[in-house]
């Protein structure tokens, strides 16, 4: 099977993210970089699945800066066998990134049989890209994955819908899965892993090899600015049996007319 | 040409055992000091990942790092877990003499069985009445004509109840002082004469395994010696260049983790209405661990740079050694100080660092016994 993953890279969860000098974006300069978390379940399924399929490959495609590749590189040393990776600004929109990829796949020269990618990205939370992959390759596509079984060209996929409940999806290959968390335990980067890693092909693209320009672009980004500061909560006491019910009152009077959330 | 940036692919590798360390280690670090129970299952899934016998060249099986490497990894997982970090470590230090001094037929013997599952290794030095003062062990290794004899007690051995290789010294004549000291490999832990003590209770680093090892006659096949008769006292001193840099780092990981800690509940902690942090008397004792830990670091990395570019290292050894030590110590306690009362209880994990600390100013040489090495290379050069 021809198996791809697509991957982003997300600043680390702990980054304090402010707005760039020309508050066109955030401030990347100093960023840590990781894999985005949910992208981690995508990788691990597609190399259980290239586990179950002798003579599948696993590629790895990302869409972003080339400064730092780890992302990239950890997915090979998990046992990716190669990657794209196409040049591109941080501030890519969903669109132009989704046609970014379909273009580097196009030019790996296999016909994919299973796309996996994270059910969403973290750090912009767009929830798009899979989607508009599917839509561009005209691919069935399923998110929120769960559960993943395989056999034949046949998937059978749990969805998680509102409220934790199960739909159950039954969809041929080939397909885009969109992997959330719940659906395997990612394995680490073995050591031995991360130095056959760096014998693996990386091939870099850019923007115009696959067909993108700034004519693609759909949306474009201004104006970014911190949240305005949370003013500091209210603290109510109400150990006296007798003030409680004024109390409870009170709080709910607030929570309708002030924070207008009930 | 001077760069302290360590290259991408070192990079990873840190990242992937401070990974390993944080989800693996850190969540289980308190159970096991509580059970002192060896975290076998932990310690077979870091075998699994690479992170363990780092010393192992490649043509072995290893992953055939280099001494930066290596004390990459090892302080970050002595951040996971001092304890535990020592089960580990411990089996590099028995390596080593190995990788040192042994010949090509003995280290596919030894050396490539560790790489194919995971096995545990214990470097025998220490008797009971000789720590600091190596030279003096009484321990014997004898030629028997077809095999080697070893009789004498060794103690404070990490790993030895569950070790399936035992490197153990002793002396072929102990009127020959240094000369005489002998290293031999003992591979077969159910030979006849080999007895294993009890667990010691310990202040600290509780998870690991520490146990007197007595030798009654026991029969050493003539090609488990390393090197020839007398050869030990070289061998045990390289092992130090090796293993001292390693050690200290793993003070600069127990260092690192206690100032996370205590910086962090710094910022937390609200006393005379705002957060400790804002007092300068605590601002200046976290000034005081970073600039420490940094400094440790420096020495460290110095101290594994010069032994991969193949020059001596021995003072700066030491130095990463002794600095390293005392400061993690120091780290450690004022981690609890700042913590107050909190620090104290076995709720918070900053008073687990403190006792696991003192530990690593004593083994593999004493703060006291790395300034004797520092004074004798300043000295007698
Ligand atoms: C938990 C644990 C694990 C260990 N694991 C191992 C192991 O795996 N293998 C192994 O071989 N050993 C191991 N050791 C032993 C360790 O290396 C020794 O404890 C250490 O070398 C100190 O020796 P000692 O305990 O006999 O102390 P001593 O040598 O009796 O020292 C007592 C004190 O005197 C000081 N001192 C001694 N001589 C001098 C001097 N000349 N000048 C100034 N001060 C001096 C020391 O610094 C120390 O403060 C372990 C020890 C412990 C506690
Ligand atoms: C085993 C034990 C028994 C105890 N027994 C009793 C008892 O019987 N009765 C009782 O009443 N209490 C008792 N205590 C409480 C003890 O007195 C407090 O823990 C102590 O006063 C410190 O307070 P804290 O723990 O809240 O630390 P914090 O006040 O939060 O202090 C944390 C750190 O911040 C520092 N700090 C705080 N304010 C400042 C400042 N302005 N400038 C600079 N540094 C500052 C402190 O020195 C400390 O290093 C006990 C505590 C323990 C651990």
């Amino acid at each position: 099977m021809n198996i791809f993953v697509c991957i982003k890279q997300v600043p680390d969860t702990e980054t304090k993210v402010i707005p760039n000098g020309d508050a066109t974006f955030i401030e990347t300069s100093s960023i840590k970089w990781i894999m985005n978390p949910y992208d981690e379940f995508a990788v691990e399924q597609a190399l259980l699945l290239k586990a179950a399929n002798a003579g599948s490959t696993v590629t790895v495609v990302r869409v972003g800066g080339v400064k730092d590749t780890e992302a990239l590189r950890t997915a090979m040393a998990m046992g990716a066998d190669e990657s794209f990776l196409v040049e591109a600004d941080d501030n890519l929109d969903s669109y132009m990134t989704a046609k970014a990829i379909k273009g580097a796949i196009a030019k790996s020269e296999k016909t994919p049989d299973i796309i996996f990618t994270g059910k969403q990205a973290i750090d912009d939370d767009c929830l798009q890209v899979p989607q508009l992959v599917a839509q561009m390759m005209e691919l069935p596509s399923v998110s929120v994955i769960v559960g993943f079984e395989h056999s034949g060209d046949k998937l059978t996929l749990k969805r998680e819908i509102e409220g934790g409940a199960i739909e159950v999806y039954e969809a041929t290959t080939p397909c885009l899965v969109a992997c959330n968390k719940g659906l395997n335990t990612p394995r680490y980067a073995s050591l031995p892993g991360i130095m056959k890693a760096k014998r693996k092909p990386l091939t870099q693209l850019s923007l115009a090899d696959v067909g993108v320009s700034e004519e693609d672009r759909r949306v474009s980004y201004s104006d970014f600015s911190l949240p305005p500061e949370k003013p500091p909560g209210k603290k109510f006491e109400a150990m006296d049996e007798a003030v409680q019910k004024d109390i409870v009152k009170e709080v709910v009077g607030l929570l309708r007319n002030e924070a207008k959330v009930i | 040409m001077l760069n302290f940036e360590l290259s991408s692919e070192q990079k990873e590798i840190k990242e992937m055992a401070m990974k390993f360390a944080r989800n693996e280690m850190i969540p289980n670090a308190s159970k096991f000091d509580e059970s002192a129970e060896f975290p076998m299952e932990i310690l077979t899934k870091a075998w699994e990942l690479g992170l363990v016998n780092t010393c192992i060249p490649a043509e072995y099986g290893g992953t055939g790092f280099s001494t930066v490497e290596s004390i990459t990894i090892t302080e970050c997982l002595s951040y996971g877990c001092m304890g535990m970090n020592t089960a580990i470590m411990a089996n590099d230090l028995a390596l080593l003499p190995i990788v040192i001094g042994a010949n090509d037929e003995q280290k596919k013997r030894f050396l490539t069985p560790f790489t194919e599952s995971y096995k545990i290794a214990a470097f025998c030095l220490t008797e009971p009445g000789n720590g600091s003062d190596a030279g003096g062990i009484k321990t014997t290794i004898k030629d028997a004509g077809d095999h080697y004899v070893v009789n004498g007690q060794k103690m404070w051995i990490t790993n030895a109840g569950f070790a399936d290789l035992f490197v153990v010294y002793g002396t072929f004549d102990s009127e020959q002082k240094h000369k005489g000291i002998s290293c031999i490999v003992i591979d077969d832990k159910n030979v006849e004469g080999l007895e294993i003590g009890a667990p010691e209770k310990k202040m600290g680093h509780k998870c690991s395994d520490t146990r007197a090892v007595t030798f009654n006659n026991v029969k050493v096949p003539k090609e488990n010696l390393l090197g020839k008769l007398g050869d030990g006292w070289k061998i045990a001193m390289k092992t130090l260049d090796h293993s001292r840099p390693m050690v200290a780092a793993s003070a600069v990981g127990g260092a690192q983790c206690a100032y996370d800690y205590a910086a962090k509940y710094a910022s937390e902690r609200i006393q005379f209405g705002k957060p400790i942090a804002s007092h300068q008397a605590i601002q200046f004792m976290v000034a005081d661990m970073a600039m420490k830990i940094e400094a440790s670091r420096l020495l460290v990395y110095k101290a594994s740079w010069l032994l991969d570019n193949n020059q001596p290292n021995t003072k700066l050894a030491s130095f990463a050694k002794a600095y390293a030590a005392d400061a993690c110590m120091e780290i450690a306690t004022n981690a609890v100080q700042i913590y107050g009362g909190y620090g104290y209880s076995k709720e918070y994990p900053v008073e687990k660092l403190m006792r696991d600390a003192k530990l690593i100013q004593i083994y593999e040489g004493t703060s006291q016994i790395q300034r004797l090495v520092i004074a004798k290379e300043i000295f007698s050069r």
